[in-house]
């Protein structure tokens, strides 16, 4: 059984850190960081091709994390893999030992930095998850049994708690589930009104969520991810804290920080996932600040 | 309705590279809609390839260019301008173009890029209806097609990314996962959405045939 899922099936608040892997074949910066976090965070969750751009895909970097004694949650999205292709590298990724995957439907390729490449979305999200729960039951996508040992998976997803319409999404999450995911990952929670309003929807399913952490960066970041992000609603007053601060990163720590410990003292979630973009030193002071 | 646009002349022209006596062939159905194989555009090529040093042997608009005995009559009627002509310019489709191909021993060049399947929303305007998947949906999606107005083709609903309603991909296009559920809203079957949906593209090894007469249909 995985860190992952023992941390949520104790009832501890569980976090998750997010990282990506390089657009290059050195991926010892992403292994250092998730060296020196390793014993603050449940697992470490691997980015595959994020916003669309090419660079070493989730399952290189799982591996080497792995090697280096911190458990991986592998990300997989169905843009550029048939269900063949999933299956096969979840099997491959299983033989390293990586248990936790986030199943995502991804990024449109022409969003990203090869829009020449086949956008592929043979499976979807709840496509993914039912090929990797099929692997779990010793078959695969044809109906034919694999050798040995079946793979031992723990499957998450993402959440948009700022979606519209909310119910059309709440049915996709309760297709997730269905399809086999036992945890989630939220888009950025910045107001703990509006994410309480979703709560108080979801929680009626049976599965775990860890509410998703992006410390913001600067007034102009957040108002960037405002325009930019979808999913993403930053309040003026913390955009005004930002632009009212001298150390907005400082801030941005803090307003993270603060959000976790009210998500955490209101029991809105069963954990955090904090995606520092490219910051992952501000992981550990993150965490520092808001007490977990 | 087959949606074709014209090719870029200096695309046509370098691909007739070789050709000097051209028969120019239009097609009375979607291509004339397109206005890209009418009478009007068959007479328009002519001028432009005249005007770059080719001989027109002849020309005609095929009531069809899709309908391979349609096709072989027309070039008989029009024997004298086929044997006169090193080339042949399709104005129709790419399913024409090969029609057209089959029958002749000389080289056919498509003038026209073959779009998508779609509906003439009015005069001038079309809009991509129809993927050719071979397992139509629409009972369970409000009659409106998930794998051609998504654009991610997603089976099991939106994904995360519409922003104020519209396609993270198309910002000018309305998220079709949400047009999808407003109208089952509006039919009172929500609930058919609800069920997990996956592709098969085992069935669709191309190219597909079917044969109504001795029922051996592959699709
Ligand atoms: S589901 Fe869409 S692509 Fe498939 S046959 Fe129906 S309309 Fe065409
Ligand atoms: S925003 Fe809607 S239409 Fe666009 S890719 Fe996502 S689900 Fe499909």
């Amino acid at each position: 059984m995985s860190n992952l899922q023992k941390a949520f099936e104790s009832g501890k608040f569980a976090v998750t850190a997010e990282t990506a892997p390089s657009k290059g074949i050195d991926l010892s910066h992403q292994v250092s960081i998730a060296v020196s976090l390793k014993d603050r965070v449940d697992a470490l969750n691997v980015t595959d091709f994020q916003s669309s751009s090419l660079k070493a895909s989730s399952y290189g970097l799982v591996i080497k994390l792995i090697q280096a004694g911190v458990e991986p949650v592998m990300q997989m999205t169905g843009r550029d893999r048939s269900r063949m292709a999933i299956q096969g590298d979840f099997l491959a990724a299983a033989a390293f030992g990586v248990e936790n995957l986030l199943a995502l439907t991804g990024d449109h390729t022409s969003v990203g930095d090869c829009p020449d490449s086949m956008p592929v979305f043979d499976l979807d999200s709840v496509g993914i998850l039912n090929a990797a729960t099929q692997l779990m039951n010793g078959v695969d996508n044809g109906g034919n049994a694999l050798v040995g040992d079946a793979p031992k998976f723990y499957l998450g997803a993402s959440l948009t708690p700022e979606y519209d319409p909310i119910e059309l999404h709440l049915m996709k999450m309760k297709k997730k589930i269905d399809a086999g995911a036992k945890f989630f990952q939220t888009q950025g929670v910045y107001s703990i009104e509006s994410y309480k309003r979703f709560m108080d929807l979801a929680s009626k399913y049976d599965c775990y969520i860890m509410a998703g952490i992006i410390p913001l960066k600067s007034a102009g970041a957040a108002r960037y991810m405002n325009k930019n992000v979808p999913g993403i609603n930053v309040p003026d007053d913390l955009i005004d804290r930002l632009k009212n601060s001298k150390k907005p990163v400082q801030e941005g720590i803090l307003i993270a920080a603060e959000t976790i410990a009210a998500l955490k003292e209101q029991e809105l979630c069963h954990g955090v996932h904090i995606m520092a973009i490219g910051a992952e030193e501000n992981v550990a002071p993150i965490m520092d600040a808001a007490g977990i | 309705m087959i949606i074709t646009t014209k090719k870029p002349v200096e695309e046509l022209l370098n691909d007739l590279r070789d050709a000097k006596n051209v028969l120019l062939v239009g097609c009375g159905e979607c291509a004339t809609v397109c206005k890209t194989g009418g009478e009007a555009d068959v007479e328009e090529m002519r001028a432009i390839l005249e005007a770059n040093g080719k001989t027109i042997a002849g020309s005609f608009v095929s009531e069809t260019c899709c309908n391979a005995l349609l096709v072989k009559k027309e070039l008989k009627n029009a024997k004298d301008a086929l044997g006169a002509a090193d080339a042949i310019v399709s104005l129709s489709c790419g399913d024409g173009t090969q029609t057209l191909g089959d029958q002749v021993e000389i080289p056919v060049y498509p003038a026209n890029n073959t779009m998508f399947l779609g509906e003439v929303v009015r005069q001038g305007i079309f809009k991509e209806a129809c993927r050719f998947c071979g397992d139509c949906v629409l009972a369970n999606t409000g009659a409106i097609c998930p794998v051609t107005q998504c654009a991610k083709s997603l089976a099991n609903g939106p994904c995360g990314g519409s922003k104020e309603g519209h396609c993270e991909v198309n910002p000018e296009t309305p998220c079709a996962w949400i047009e999808i559920y407003e109208k089952v809203k509006k039919l009172g079957q929500v609930d058919r959405l609800a069920a997990l949906s996956t592709k098969a593209h085992g069935e669709n090894v191309f190219p597909r045939t079917i044969n109504l007469k001795d029922g051996t249909a592959k699709v």
